[in-house]
């Protein structure tokens, strides 16, 4: 999978691995989560309402297109997230537990 | 239930919080350090500037005139004065204010929430894009055009390898000169302006010839660098699937003529929108400000909202730009001060009042020239998205219109969820009043504003008191 | 200016005077049907959506079973997706709490012979068959024939399909003088419009005092808002509405999700209701504690975001329950009012009854239960 951004400099920065899907992905210190997704893939999510996957789209906070999730089910602002080592990011839409269950 | 869980103890000086850290709260803040007073900063973002100064992160390398161009001597002198305030005030920062009630605010920073009592409290909230939807601009690789900024600014990246600017506003141009600056591929501007409209806003533009100059060279810029500018424009879709996301944009050029460029992200947007939930939620009236088609807190000259103890400044209160955010949040917080009895400099409040005159003179010029393009919502296609969040289609909009007889944006919203979704309406609700204006048959102020709901942004269940 | 006339005036277009005036109008009586601001614009269509019966007392039942057939037609009888869901509903109560589960056991026994079917299940059943739910939940009952639907459509689908049959919908009027002259009753607006009816029907929520005293039969009625939140959307998996039965006020929370995967919570502290503006916020702080409980509920609730909260204005009897049914004092005057929180469920029952009464002068019914008249008057 292309990456969907581009990097245009500030190249000389530490890497940092995480995780998205089970994939390693490298990224760099002081990257976004978005951006640090977004240079491995060309989404972070699907929309729940239709079939589109999302890729964020203000980058500010304010449009809240890039929630995406951790392994763990917290829930993280990709574009106002900085990117940790060993972050491991779900784009699936599986919540929780009960949907499985019940 | 009242009281016990926020604090509320008595202090000698006026409590005043500053909502945001942008060219608007650091002036502010300034000014009532420089009163003997110790606000409170709270701030959304990791690091001060707001979006138009917005800080790169700690580690990046790039020098101020490569991030800011001509404004680098601004975006400096912004940044170098809030650092040297922050042993002068109290500084929340990734800290949202997600609601307002009885003179107190309520902030959130990670699942930590605290009340705040104010005395005074002064809104420097912001703006964000302005968005006219277009078929596709769900499609992953559509973004607004400051979050396209943002993208370069703080991140050093591209949204795309061949992008396309579309919409309308001095914004469009300086993104796209940046990205061609920085080395981006820029497959072309999109502009919904006709260029007659410009010649006919200059006596506007030269309220301030330095900002209409630089205007000047960033077109030249972006001729220079070979990139197809287009006036005149109508967009007809973003192209693309539902997987891989954007393909191309398609628009009917100035001679009426369908074309189609290839590019993997489209940036757009329609100059700014207020960013007043905050203001609504401390229960400041609004009024419909004609020019720009959109609600406005109503503020006096020098800020004071219609309420008691509640100020406003910047482009949240009206889009004037950085420069108007940086007078009008030294302003309001004079005015604060007057109000609470302390002796201000009145010359200056004079000074500061004739500078926002001019700049107000020329935003009503950029208006002129980059309107708002109110018409082409009548013309959307029924299967265009125009909530992406709750991904409703202009045709269920204008079902539920003509079905239910609504022709109130917030009545319409509680039938058909336009505008109930995670962003609370900032990127649909300009549109859907046009749609609810122009299908319904109303003046657009008559299909009324979105009201504000708390949380002004997702708020975790999670969340804890802070002790 | 001439007055308007017809059989019935309803003034207040929430569920009830809505449902009122559409099943009048079934009845091919004339209605005029009189809202103050928009149909359904406050408590019936800021709640909570819940379709419940159990935990109504046992006299309401009839009432609410009646309300229960309508909801399961409600799309082909009004012509609109109201979104009603037949998802089940279940009340829980806490470890500790043995008095409530005792109740709610009893209540599951009482409440068959009127024709609701609970089922009384407890721990750790309850957590293996419904596995969102906290370790603290000790017992449940379980109704299967009720659930939930979508407060902002239901009023206004009932008028407009009282107005495809001919009633009369008027938004945007306040009724200031009501008065019976002769046979008549005269009522007028602030804006000087004049109607007039043999029957007036006052459903006028939380405003109801205005107009009853004008009659000499003043409510004793008090004004709150509830606390009201919904999630962003998440896979569809908690599909009966939920609620918490305690005497503890924080702890009385409830949720349900929809379909397209929002979950809609609500209880615990309510907020001041402002019937003079009609604009009723939620209190942060109230906010704050239903979370926790919301969390005590179902803990993976934990892991979302809340993306708006809302409140309205609803209107409480002393005893928090409604008044329904024929005026004591006034011939041709009817009430339904005073809901106190719970009347949306039972909404189109009271509307399909006191319709029933009036065309046809009775109704199997009992509505003694309902009688303005328990309160005293000094």
């Amino acid at each position: 999978m292309a990456g969907r951004f581009q990097r245009l400099g500030e190249a000389g920065r530490r890497s940092v691995s995480i995780w998205v899907d089970g994939e390693p992905v490298h990224a760099l210190e002081g990257d976004t989560l978005m951006v640090a997704m977004l240079n491995h893939g060309d989404h972070l999510r699907r929309s729940e309402f239709d079939p589109s996957a999302r890729a964020g789209f203000c980058l500010m906070g304010a449009c809240q297109d890039c929630w995406v999730r951790t392994e763990e089910g917290a829930r993280l602002r990709a574009c106002s997230t900085p990117v940790q080592e060993n972050m491991k990011i779900l784009t699936s839409r599986l919540e929780g537990t009960w949907a499985e269950l019940t | 239930m009242g009281g016990a869980d926020v604090d509320s103890a008595g202090p000698a000086t006026p409590r005043v919080v500053v909502v945001g850290a942008g060219p608007a709260g650091v002036r502010c803040a300034e000014t009532l350090v420089k009163a003997g007073i110790r606000p409170v900063v709270v701030d959304e973002g990791r690091r001060s500037g707001g979006q138009i100064y917005r800080r790169q992160p700690e580690n990046f390398t790039r020098p101020y005139a490569a991030l800011y161009g001509s404004e680098a001597a601004k975006a400096e002198s912004i940044h170098r004065t809030f650092d040297s305030l922050l042993e002068h005030i109290d500084y929340m920062p990734e800290t949202l204010i997600w609601n307002i009630a009885d003179n107190h605010v309520y902030t959130v920073c990670g699942n930590r929430q605290r009340a705040l009592a104010y005395d005074a409290l002064i809104l420097c909230t912001g703006a964000t894009d302005r968005l006219m939807p277009v078929k596709g601009w769900q499609l992953a690789g559509t973004f607004s055009l400051g979050g396209a900024q943002v993208a370069l600014k703080s991140q050093a990246c591209a949204v795309g390898s061949r992008v396309v600017f579309m919409g309308t506003g001095a914004l469009l141009y300086l993104v796209a000169a940046q990205y061609a600056a920085a080395g981006a591929t820029v497959a072309a501007v999109l502009d919904t302006s006709a260029l007659w409209r410009r010649v006919a806003a200059l006596p506007k533009l030269l309220a301030q010839p330095r900002a209409l100059w630089k205007g000047m060279l960033l077109t030249a810029s972006l001729y220079r660098a070979r990139v197809p500018v287009y006036f005149g424009i109508r967009p007809v879709a973003i192209e693309g699937s539902d997987d891989s996301g954007v393909a191309a944009v398609s628009f009917r050029d100035s001679m009426g003529k369908t074309r189609t460029l290839a590019c993997d992200a489209v940036a757009m947007g329609y100059h700014l929108r207020p960013e007043n939930q905050l203001a609504d939620l401390a229960r400041c009236e609004f009024r419909f400000d004609q020019p720009t088609r959109q609600w406005l807190p109503l503020a006096d000259r020098d800020g004071r909202s219609s309420i008691d103890d509640v100020y406003l400044a910047g482009d949240g209160a009206r889009i004037l730009g950085a420069d108007g955010a940086e007078a009008s949040g030294e302003l309001a917080a004079l005015a604060a001060l007057e109000d609470s009895g302390a002796r201000v400099d009145s010359s200056r409040m004079d000074s500061l009042r004739r500078k926002l005159v001019k700049l107000q003179r020329f935003a009503r010029g950029l208006n002129q020239a980059f309107p708002w393009p109110a018409a082409f919502a009548a013309e959307l296609v029924d299967d265009t998205i125009v909530c992406r969040c709750e991904a409703i289609r202009v045709g269920e909009l204008r079902a539920t219109l003509s079905v239910t007889g609504s022709r109130e944006v917030n009545r319409t919203k509680a039938f058909s969820r336009v505008g109930m979704g995670r962003c609370q309406g900032r990127y649909c609700g300009n549109a859907a009043a046009e749609i609810i204006a122009s299908d319904g048959g109303v003046a657009i102020e008559e299909a009324g504003r979105l009201r504000a709901q708390a949380p002004v942004k997702p708020l975790p269940v999670a969340l804890e008191k802070d002790s | 200016m001439r007055a308007q006339a017809s059989d019935v005036i309803v003034v207040g277009g929430g569920i009830m005077g809505s449902s009122t005036a559409f099943f009048l109008a079934q009845r091919g009586l004339s209605v005029t049907l009189l809202e103050r601001d928009l149909v359904g614009r406050h408590a019936s269509g800021v709640n909570y959506g819940g379709v419940r019966r159990q935990g109504r007392p046992l006299y309401q039942l009839p009432l609410a079973n009646r309300a229960s057939a309508i909801w399961r037609r409600a799309n082909t009888l009004l012509e609109a997706e109201v979104e009603y869901l037949q998802s089940g509903h279940m009340r829980v109560c806490y470890r500790g709490s043995d008095r409530d589960a005792a109740a709610m056991e009893q209540y599951a026994i009482d409440a068959k012979e009127y024709g609701l079917n609970l089922e009384y299940l407890e721990a750790p059943e309850l957590q293996a068959r419904f596995p969102f739910l906290g370790p603290e939940v000790m017992a449940g009952s379980l109704s299967m024939e009720d659930g939930h639907a979508n407060p902002r459509l239901v009023a206004p689908a009932f008028a407009r399909a009282a107005g495809r049959l001919g009633a009369r919908v008027e938004e945007n009027i306040r009724i200031v003088a009501v008065e019976k002259v002769a046979d008549d009753f005269r009522v007028e607006s602030a804006d000087q419009r004049q109607f007039r009816a043999p029957v007036l029907v006052l459903a006028t929520g939380a405003w109801a005092g205005e107009l009853t005293a004008q009659f000499g039969e003043p409510v004793p009625m008090t004004s709150w808002g509830p606390t009201m939140a919904v999630t962003e959307p998440v896979s569809y998996g908690i599909k009966p509405s939920l609620g918490v039965y305690t005497a503890v006020a924080k702890e009385s929370v409830y949720c349900r999700q929809i379909p397209r995967g929002n979950i809609i919570f609500g209880g615990g502290y309510k907020a001041p209701g402002y019937p003079t503006t009609g604009h009723t916020r939620v209190r942060p702080q109230n906010t704050l504690a239903q979370l926790e409980e919301i969390r005590r509920l179902v803990p993976e609730m934990g892991q979302l975001n809340i993306i708006r909260v809302w409140s309205g204005t609803e209107g409480y009897m002393p005893d928090g329950q409604p008044v329904a049914g024929p005026s004591e004092r006034v011939s041709g005057l009817f009430y339904a009012f005073g809901f106190s929180g719970s009347g949306f469920q039972i909404g189109p029952g009271v509307g399909e009854t006191l319709a029933e009464l009036i065309a046809t002068g009775a109704t199997p019914i009992d509505l003694s239960h309902y009688k303005l008249s328990r309160f005293s008057f000094a």
